[in-house]
């Protein structure tokens, strides 16, 4: 198998071909949760790339709120195609990126996740307050063209869905090249040790930097489609920082182990999300608190875990099925 | 790997398919009017505006489905079929409530949305409304963007409470009325989102209108939402020269500054207008200050709380034996936007001689004059979708025999006095010196 | 600027501060000894606000003097300080310590949300009152203006509890012994130092400051759901300012924050808004680490 064809790979297209499948037998509303989970999955690669290196951000929400709120001032402006939307999305919050990593680089660790935080905490100051920013009702986002063309009222979310989807497959196919070239791979080891990186001649700081960008650009392709599928953006539901917070949920949910997984973390924490708040509208928090914390507890290495705790258990089986034969064999 | 992902996929997503199934053919089977109801059942709005306008729905929905409500609404159900409201919470954000009220629309089928507290969540969820050819009749938020700005040409969008500007104008019109000689100046202090700025604005230009030789400060005030702590901003209040301060708080933040400023006697010094300030004075009893004006956006809630109308004694009657209080303004501003859809669903029926389509009961609604709680009401304003009514204001008063706050000295504005013409826009009327006023 | 002016600022920016600091103090003391930012904070306020606003109401249901009140804030903060203390330090926190520091933030997130709706579930969506203290207390006037004497008790209340800390961390025993696990942990350990139960300690005090900050407050404000929320992004800002962990950093950053606010307020109302945020931008792109940072040792 080729380096850059493999598993992962083909996993991907095959969940992309089977998305577009999908795609014609879904209701609208869980066309809706899909194109959601896509949206926040996106976010949760970029927080994944991060996690390889043993940083996490508390405050993504800053860049996922960049790329939504580029979508609706670029609207604001005239501009009103997805395909652009999604290129100035990206670029404000990978600039964004760009800038904040001089200073983020340096940290790590806590200290990391929480000047994140501080960062997105400012931004939603900044939008909460400023009344050419929308303040706190935001700005509705209209139906977008793609590439010129307005679909018919009927097939605007299904083509919404299918770029969605294929914004998100190459975002993970991106992602998932990048971690296994050895810039991504090197970065891993900053995680066990940084001076030893550095005596081998790399810069972990430039490295962290490139990560930090590559995040901040995946986040942006979140909110763009969340600002797109949503058609409303304000800084409580995109910037305030329990939606940092969900982002982490979701990471930790699905695990760092694949970048595929992070799109099945994102789909059950819509459905939790969907059914707690459908079925206990009181107590939804509860519900979701409750099921984060069981996560940690006992899934501390994500649902992705559940798949390799399965394989580890088939394959001592195998291995005790081996070694009953042999022993059989011996006896014979 | 391939498989494991697109597999499990796959399979939540059967799981999902499956139980959609399900409840789409429950839905069928049954005959009821299936309503969604959003209002704050969690955060700091829950107490002051969701819950009571909650305590309203399950009194107005009970009395509807049972016939119990006077004539003209003393059949039961929407046009016959009984009414199920599926109330759920307003928390969380306009964007939150998109993917809500899409939920509540694709996946549990509801025929009508009737609600609203937050501008924001209208704000937000309007456009949607339209795209998802939703009746939808949104019933306390005030801000005039929905059918000025983002929604010139409604048909599914209706709403049934006066702009935030009728509130405002109404205000500056009791005060000119009323304290010609007393006011020297005005100022304000506002939550520093779209409610609070739209507000002071509307007041602003109002007074500029009405009381041209009166001055408005320079240094308003907009503390941060539930920020709940007041003491720097009571300072400058006190210290202002200005002697009339205008707030449109609600909720929680109102009663913690009521708390404060009346430790620190910024009542005695001071001429006050609340907007909004009927939410808490039944909460608060005597510790409410009395000589403030207080506005309830129409005539609900304290305004009416004597009010003999037939349908009005028996929502009052009804709520203080449910819930042991007397309704204030969301509880009524509620139930009226479920009167004003029992009032279409049945005219649609009766002209369509079978249970309507939401088509039919729109143009029923469109423009229609029907009866609410005292007297009757107009769809008057954007096309027939936005309500008019009077607006009311008065003095806060306690009353001792009653043992609770009641008001003097009231005014009734008609709704053209407060309202601006069919096709003018707020900001405009406003800034135009409010010509065409029928007072 | 006349001097009257300068005076009221003064006044209500050390209330203000005073605010800041009770709010943010158990966040950064908990963060400094076992370095998790602990978002259950918020909940611990609300906790605090709603057990004192309840209790203050039975007992004026009572008809027992209100001067009872200040008893049962203290009461209340050091019933919820060991109550909830123990059950998030040992019933959570203590599985994590081992895990990478960012699991424990998001589990103390998870905690959050669920105690949130236990408030809700215990006390419902009624908010409650218990301004008795605050009118007990009556008001004084200065410079002109009336200030209520419950507020300006905030400002004693804030330099006894930051100067409680100081000594206890600095002349005692327990302090001591807490500067050692804070500088490394493993090594206190391997001296023979109980680390667990000065986590279990520190996470109580911790736990009651927040309470505290929630019950002092609760006679001023309107005891109602979300008031956790809110609560911890301001002490969060604080804490950023004065430096992750610091004691004295809160209340350098509090005062600071409280100051300019006021004058802001009194001054240019319409940049209020601004000012903490303003204030936390220049912080962090000019000293990161806050204005009183702890020195790190790099571990190699």
């Amino acid at each position: 198998m080729n380096r850059l064809f493999d598993k992962t790979f083909w996993g991907l297209t095959i969940g992309l071909v089977g998305l577009l499948a999908l795609n014609f037998f879904l209701e609208e509303w869980m066309r809706s949760i899909g194109l959601q989970s896509l949206s926040r999955g996106c976010v949760a690669i970029g927080l994944l790339i991060l996690w390889r290196t043993g940083l996490v951000s508390f405050g993504h929400a800053l860049f996922f709120g960049f790329g939504a709120y580029t979508v609706a001032m670029m609207q604001i402006l005239g501009v009103n195609d997805l395909f652009v939307l999604l290129i100035c999305g990206m670029a404000t919050a990978g600039f964004l990126a760009f800038f904040l990593g001089f200073l983020l680089r340096k940290y790590r660790a806590i200290f990391f996740a929480l000047l994140n935080m501080a960062f997105s905490m400012i931004l939603y100051g900044v939008l909460a307050k400023a009344e050419w920013l929308g303040s706190t009702d935001g700005f509705g986002v209209k139906q977008v063209s793609f590439i010129g063309m307005t679909p018919a009222d009927d097939m605007y979310r299904p083509l919404l869905f299918v770029c969605a989807a294929f914004f998100a497959y190459i975002s993970a196919v991106g992602a998932h090249w990048y971690l296994k070239s050895t810039l991504g791979m090197m970065t891993m080891a900053v995680r066990e040790n940084e001076i030893r990186v550095e005596y081998l001649g790399y810069s972990a700081e430039k490295a962290i930097h490139v990560k930090y960008v590559l995040s901040g650009l995946l986040a942006g392709v979140g909110g763009v489609i969340m600002a797109v599928t949503v058609g409303h953006v304000d800084p409580d539901s995109m910037v305030y920082w329990p939606v940092s917070g969900d982002f982490v949920f979701i990471t930790i949910l699905a695990g760092t182990g694949n970048v595929g997984a992070t799109f099945i973390g994102a789909l059950v924490y819509e459905l939790l999300r969907t059914y707690a708040f459908e079925f206990a509208p009181h107590l939804w928090q509860l519900i979701l608190g409750g099921s984060l914390l069981l996560i940690i507890m006992f899934l501390p290495d994500g649902l992705w875990s559940i798949r390799s705790e399965l394989r580890n258990r088939r394959e001592l089986r195998q291995a005790k099925r081996d070694s009953d034969n042999r022993a059989a064999e011996v006896r014979r | 790997m391939t498989s494991a992902i697109s597999t499990s996929t796959v399979r939540l997503v059967g799981v999902a398919v499956a139980g959609a199934l399900a409840l789409s053919a429950g839905a069928a089977l049954a005959q009821t009017v299936k309503i969604g109801t959003p209002t704050f059942l969690t955060g700091a709005a829950a107490p002051a505006f969701g819950i009571p306008a909650k305590n309203g729905v399950e009194l107005i929905v009970r009395g509807i489905n049972n016939g119990e409500l006077p004539a003209p609404y003393n059949t039961k159900g929407f046009a016959g079929r009984q009414v199920e409201a599926l109330i759920y919470d307003e928390a969380g954000g306009g964007t939150k409530q998109v993917t809500e009220m899409r939920n509540k629309v694709q996946k549990d089928n509801v025929d009508a949305i009737i609600g609203i507290i937050s501008s924001g969540t209208c704000a937000a969820t309007t456009a949607l409304s339209e795209e998802l050819k939703v009746l939808t009749i949104q019933t306390v938020c005030g801000t005039t963007r929905v059918f000025e700005e983002l929604n010139k040409d409604p048909k599914y969008v209706f709403r049934t409470i006066n702009t935030a500007t009728a509130n405002n104008v109404s205000a500056a019109r009791y005060i000119a009325a009323k304290m010609k000689g007393k006011v020297k100046g005005i100022t304000g202090i506002n939550q520093n989102y779209a409610w609070g700025q739209d507000s002071w604005r509307d007041f602003r230009l109002a007074m500029a209108t009405l009381m041209p030789d009166v001055t408005a400060t320079k240094k308003p005030q907009f503390p941060k939402i539930f920020s709940g702590q007041y003491g720097t901003e009571i300072s400058a209040l006190s210290r202002a020269k200005e002697n009339l301060v205008h707030s449109s708080f609600w909720g929680g933040d109102l009663e913690a500054f009521i708390g404060q400023s009346s430790a620190r006697g910024l009542f005695k010094r001071k001429l006050f207008v609340l907007t909004v300030g009927e939410t808490v004075a039944y909460r608060l009893g005597k510790k409410f200050p009395q000589g403030i004006m207080v506005g309830t956006r129409g005539p609900y809630g304290m305004y009416v709380a004597n009010d003999p109308s037939p349908i009005n004694a028996w929502f009052q009657k009804e709520y203080r034996k449910a819930y042991g209080e007397p309704p204030s303004q969301p509880s009524y501003q509620y139930a009226q936007g479920y009167l004003a859809g029992k009032f279409a669903y049945d005219d649609a029926a009766k002209k369509a001689g079978k249970f309507p389509t939401t088509e039919q009961v729109i143009a029923s609604l469109t423009g229609a004059t029907f009866p609410s709680f005292v007297g009757n009401v107009t769809m008057g304003l954007s096309k027939g979708h936005q309500i008019v009514t009077d607006d009311r204001w008065g003095v806060t008063v306690w009353d001792d025999k009653k043992g609770e706050m009641v008001l003097e000295d009231v005014v009734i504005f008609p709704p053209g006095c407060v309202n601006p013409p069919n096709g003018v826009k707020s900001a405009d009327w406003l800034k135009g010196g409010m010509k065409g006023a029928k007072c | 600027m006349d001097f009257e002016l300068l005076l009221v600022i003064l006044v209500d920016g050390l209330v203000y501060s005073s605010y800041l600091f009770l709010v943010a103090v158990g966040l950064t003391v908990i963060f400094g000894v076992q370095k998790v930012l602990n978002v259950t904070h918020g909940a611990f306020y609300a906790f605090g606000a709603y057990l004192t606003a309840y209790l203050i109401g039975l007992w004026a249901k009572g008809g027992l003097p209100d001067a009872g009140g200040f008893f049962l804030i203290f009461i209340s903060a050091a019933i919820l300080g060991v109550v909830l203390g123990v059950i998030i330090e040992r019933g959570l926190l203590r599985f994590l310590y081992d895990r990478d520091e960012h699991i424990a933030v998001l589990a103390t997130f998870a905690a959050f949300l669920v105690l949130e709706d236990v408030i809700l579930l215990i006390w419902g969506t009624d908010p409650y009152l218990a301004f008795q203290p605050m009118s007990l207390l009556g008001s004084s006037e200065i410079a002109g203006l009336v200030f209520d004497n419950y507020s300006l008790t905030m400002i004693v209340l804030t330099f006894v509890v930051a100067f409680v800390l100081w000594y206890g961390l600095n002349r005692t025993q327990f302090g001591k012994i807490l500067l050692a696990v804070i500088f490394d942990r493993e090594v206190s350990m391997a001296m023979g130092i109980n680390v667990t139960k000065v986590f279990l300690i520190t996470f109580i005090i911790g736990t009651f400051l927040g309470a505290l900050g929630g019950a002092y407050h609760a006679p001023i404000i309107s005891v109602q759901p979300g008031i956790g929320v809110e609560v911890i992004v301001l002490a969060f800002a604080v804490v950023v300012i004065g430096g992750m962990g610091s004691i004295p950093g809160a209340l350098i950053g509090a005062i600071v924050v409280g100051i300019s606010r006021a004058a802001a307020v009194h001054l240019f109302p319409e940049v209020e808004l601004f000012v903490i945020y303003g204030i936390m931008a220049l912080v962090l792109i000019f000293r990161p680490e806050g204005l009183f940072a702890p020195i790190k040792a790099r571990k190699i």
